[in-house]
């Protein structure tokens, strides 16, 4: 049975009559164990999908069901057998990373018993133990992203949502989330929903892509299938002969520069935010 | 990076993690988000005494002024020992009609968003702050009784009417705080919120029984003051903080009315919460 079912999820900011929808009817169904990964222009709707999916925002229409609960109607259910990692900041930089995971192991109802064990496990994991007791204004990049996802997979959740998870990341750093990423799946058969705007990213994590585009679905598979559905690129001299996941991202989205209206500063203020929350 | 398995299985959700009892489950979570603050602010001690400030100079200034005026009924009581209840009312006040500023500046940097999609009750995590904002308010008491007993103010050092002070004046945070996290609900941003607060701090300041007795007020104002939860707690510090209890109510019943409204504003503001994020 699938463990993520979206049917026809749509997220309206303001009247029917001022917008278009930041996300408009979208569906998909997502098997356990699988890396899924949802890429999109910025603006697209992808956080804003993210956000429904965990409960965070209403959807204006439409239904979802994570591990069997409905998003709307079991929000508490859906909270408990989830993990999310959002695009901005999520662990607070005036605590030690223990302290952020300790308190997110007890609002959890992480049993008293297993709490330390577990801390102390999920540190080890990411490889944090050794700066589990500073605070977290210290850590670089890289470990703020591990921290959170310690963070997030505190009390196991068969499913870990990602917003941007390597965003800002060196690329050692970023090396290291895809191992994290891929470990996780192969140690607990987590699933990954996650999204990204780095194509190798993408290619090399995922088992199947979905593009969003104006918040609707237009291109979803493998992608080995997404890339054979592009046209050949014509080969400018030097450029690879292999059609690139990049090709395939500019062919479904390539009017995205003529048709951007809206939302410009505020995209670009999230953006610009996001780029530097590490700093 | 090495990697060591968790020991259990990741999947065990499904077993055990029913909530049985949901006010135990409310109240462990309640304190688990005070905890959070707690924590914060033991990290930075130091922001507790910057504003220790204006309730000095309250005390020193105005209430040495006003005790040589001797302008004010205040029964048989010295002016000293009338205001004291209400300066410390005042910086409770003040202290905490700004914590929707924490708030919303958790919101901008995206702290808040995990807290709410954890499995907690949203009024829990609202509790939580109001009993943060409290804890923080107990620096204010402990500098207005130093201040206080320098000037020779008749205060009461029996334990439990200490406690009872201590209690009240996490009430009044409680209240005064969640009141703030609503505006920031609403409001969104620091500017508005602040806003707010600038503009509620001064009316519900001086419409209440703080620094004179309700008795001389106009007609109106009385009725105001007397809507005031403000008045409420002054007048359960009046009770228990002097060796002369100087209530004109019952601290039942200004207990009561503490709670009572404190409660219905954080379940108000439980529902309210989720927006902050939307
Ligand atoms: N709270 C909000 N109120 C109004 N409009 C919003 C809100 N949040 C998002 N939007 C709008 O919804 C659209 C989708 O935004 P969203 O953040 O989901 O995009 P995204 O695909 O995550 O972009 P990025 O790659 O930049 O993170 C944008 O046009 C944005 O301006
Ligand atoms: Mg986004």
């Amino acid at each position: 049975m699938a463990i993520i079912a979206i049917q026809d999820l749509t997220k309206r900011f303001g009247p029917k009559s001022a917008s278009r929808p930041a996300v408009d009817g979208f569906s998909l169904t997502v098997e356990p164990g699988e890396i899924f990964g949802l890429l999109g222009p910025n603006g697209a709707g992808k956080s804003t999908l993210i956000k429904m999916l965990t409960t965070l925002l209403p959807a204006t229409s439409g239904q979802a069901t994570i591990a069997g609960c409905d998003i709307g109607r079991q929000p508490m259910g859906v909270q408990r057998r989830i993990g999310y990692v959002p695009q901005a900041l999520s662990v607070d930089g005036t605590l030690t990373g223990y302290e952020n995971l300790l308190i997110l192991a007890k609002l959890y109802g992480v049993p008293r018993r297993q709490r330390l064990d577990r801390i102390g496990a999920v540190l080890q994991y990411v490889g944090l133990e050794s700066v589990a007791h500073r605070l977290v204004n210290t850590y670089s990049g890289g470990m703020i992203r591990r921290l959170e996802m310690a963070q997030a997979t505190l009390h196991r959740p068969p499913v870990l949502f990602l917003d941007e998870p390597t965003v800002g990341l060196d690329p050692v750093a970023r090396k290291a989330m895809w191992d994290l990423i891929l470990q996780l799946r192969h140690d607990y058969g987590t699933t990954v929903f996650l999204t990204t705007h780095f194509m190798e990213e993408a290619d090399v994590l995922c088992d199947r892509i979905a593009m969003l585009y104006h918040g609707q679905q237009v291109a979803i598979g493998t992608p080995a299938a997404l890339k054979a559905t592009v046209p050949h690129p014509e080969t400018t001299p030097g450029a690879s002969p292999e059609t690139t996941m990049d090709d395939v991202f500019i062919h479904y989205t390539r009017n995205a520069l003529t048709t951007e209206t809206e939302g410009g500063y505020r995209d670009t203020s999230t953006t610009r935010r996001t780029a530097k929350r590490l700093g | 990076m090495t990697r060591q398995p968790h020991a259990a299985p990741l999947n065990d959700w499904a077993n055990g993690t029913r909530v049985t009892a949901p006010i135990a489950d409310f109240a462990a979570k309640a304190l688990v988000a005070a905890e959070l603050e707690v924590r914060k602010l033991r990290h930075d001690p130091i922001q507790l005494f910057t504003r220790a400030v204006q309730p000095v100079l309250w005390l020193t200034i105005f209430g040495q002024v006003f005790t040589q005026v001797r302008g004010i009924p205040t029964g048989g009581l010295s002016y000293m020992d009338f205001m004291t209840p209400g300066i410390l009312a005042q910086s409770v006040l003040f202290m905490s009609i700004f914590t929707g500023l924490l708030v919303i500046w958790e919101k901008d940097l995206g702290i808040l968003h995990k807290l709410m999609v954890s499995p907690a009750p949203k009024s829990a995590l609202v509790l939580g702050k109001a009993i943060g904002a409290g804890v923080r308010c107990l620096s204010q008491l402990l500098i207005v009784y130093i201040v206080a007993a320098l000037l020779g103010v008749g205060l009461s050092w029996r334990p439990l009417d200490i406690l009872g002070v201590a209690t009240v004046v996490m009430l009044g945070a409680a209240l005064f705080s969640t009141f703030s996290l609503i505006v920031a609900c609403w409001a969104q941003t620091h500017e508005r919120v602040m806003g707010v607060g600038q503009l509620m701090m001064m009316p519900l300041f001086f419409a209440s029984n703080a620094i004179y007795p309700i008795d001389i007020m106009p007609g109106w104002l009385q009725v105001v003051s007397r809507l005031n939860p403000l008045t409420y707690m002054v007048d359960a510090l009046r009770n228990l903080m002097l060796v002369e209890p100087a209530g004109s109510y019952s601290l039942g019943l200004s207990m009561s009315i503490l709670i009572g409204v404190s409660a219905l504003l954080i379940a108000f503001c439980g529902r309210l919460y989720p927006r902050l994020v939307r």
